[in-house]
């Protein structure tokens, strides 16, 4: 019986040479991600291709998925928020297509991987930063200073709040990848008993299997949106400096 | 004939955005905020996984810095000790923070 663990495995593809010691071969965690982009990519332009007065199905699922996360930034930023939609839209459909791709049969799940959602959390704080940086100049290191606060506990305050702060590109990355990961491998958990069970068994956990396909499918829409709601009350952090 | 159809449709459609606008202004608040509420709190499980991510987060983080500092400056492990603690602390604040901010958004749909 294969390794429940055995789908997360990195198979490169296409064999490149290292640069600079970094292994840059195309895997198929590569290949997903490309798939990713190319299907966002076509379902937003051809889904916009006629654009009808009266949408029709296709079109209005990609107006759908335009105004969530218009709506999003203006409940959580404000108007003033609009300005970084291409950052947190990007952000979602991209973990979206990578969670909802995983679905499929015999593909491979890149938001299974801690790294991946690592980089992704860490372009999205160094982006707030910067944003914070540049809008408030060195007034921005007031955040880390709690108001109504004794001076003596400043002493132990301001490293909680650092730290605080940098935990967040770490519990933004680790929601979403063990979230993927523990669905993943529970699937094919119970994949492995309906096998054991052979064909007297196998049915209960096969009934589990399909539940646990439905609520997967949940957790895909889920996690994009609580990556993408998180990346939103950051910028809102960042605009506004004020926890 | 298709042309003199169209039209008609539209206006026919136009009429019904109307009513159906009517409907939503008349019948306002409760319908509308109810479902923007439900939205955000969603499910106890993602709620879970938020706090139980946070705090391991913390604790990652703190010993990570502890680490890191111990390894630049050969203080032994008492750094890492300090951090650990300093980590945990940091990882309840957050939890706190979006337990409080949560409590806000509920208290606020609530009271409107």
């Amino acid at each position: 019986l294969a390794s429940p663990l055995e789908q997360f495995q990195i198979k490169p593809l296409i064999q490149l040479p290292k640069i600079a010691g970094v292994d840059i071969s195309y895997t198929n965690s590569s290949l997903w991600m490309t798939i990713a982009v190319i299907v966002v990519f076509s379902f937003m332009t051809l889904g916009m291709r006629r654009a009808a007065l009266v949408p029709g199905r296709w079109q209005s699922m990609a107006e759908l998925s335009y105004e969530f996360v218009a709506n999003m930034l203006k409940e959580q930023v404000g108007t003033a928020g609009l300005k970084y939609f291409p950052l947190v839209f990007t952000l979602f459909m991209f973990i979206l297509a990578g969670n909802l791709l995983g679905m499929v049969p015999y593909s491979f799940t890149f938001t299974s991987h801690i790294i991946v959602t690592f980089g992704l959390a860490f372009c999205v704080f160094l982006a707030v930063t910067g944003l914070a940086i540049a809008k408030h100049g060195i007034h921005f290191f007031s955040f880390f200073v709690p108001q109504g606060v004794p001076a003596v506990m400043l002493i132990l305050m301001v490293p909680i709040e650092i730290l605080s702060y940098l935990t967040r590109p770490v519990s933004l990355s680790i929601r979403l990848f063990a979230n993927m990961m523990a669905g993943h491998t529970m699937l094919k958990v119970f994949a492995g008993f309906v096998v054991g069970l052979g064909i007297l068994g196998g049915w209960a956990p096969l009934a589990v299997n399909v539940v646990l396909t439905g609520f997967e499918i949940l957790v895909c829409f889920l996690q994009a949106y609580v990556f993408a709601v998180l990346t939103c009350i950051y910028i809102n952090d960042a605009v506004h400096l004020h926890h | 004939m298709t042309e003199g159809d169209r039209p008609s449709s539209l206006q026919k459609l136009d009429a019904e955005l109307r009513k159906a606008r009517e409907r939503e202004r008349g019948g306002d608040g409760p319908d509308e905020r109810a479902d923007s509420g439900g939205g955000r709190s969603t499910s106890g499980l993602g709620l879970a996984f938020r706090i139980g991510s946070e705090l391991v987060a913390g604790l990652a983080v703190g010993l990570g810095v502890g680490w890191a500092l111990d390894r630049w400056l050969g203080t032994g492990p008492w750094l890492m000790v300090v951090f650990f603690f300093l980590g945990s602390a940091a990882g309840i604040l957050n939890v706190w923070r979006t337990m409080e901010k949560m409590a806000r958004e509920t208290d606020g749909d609530q009271s409107r």
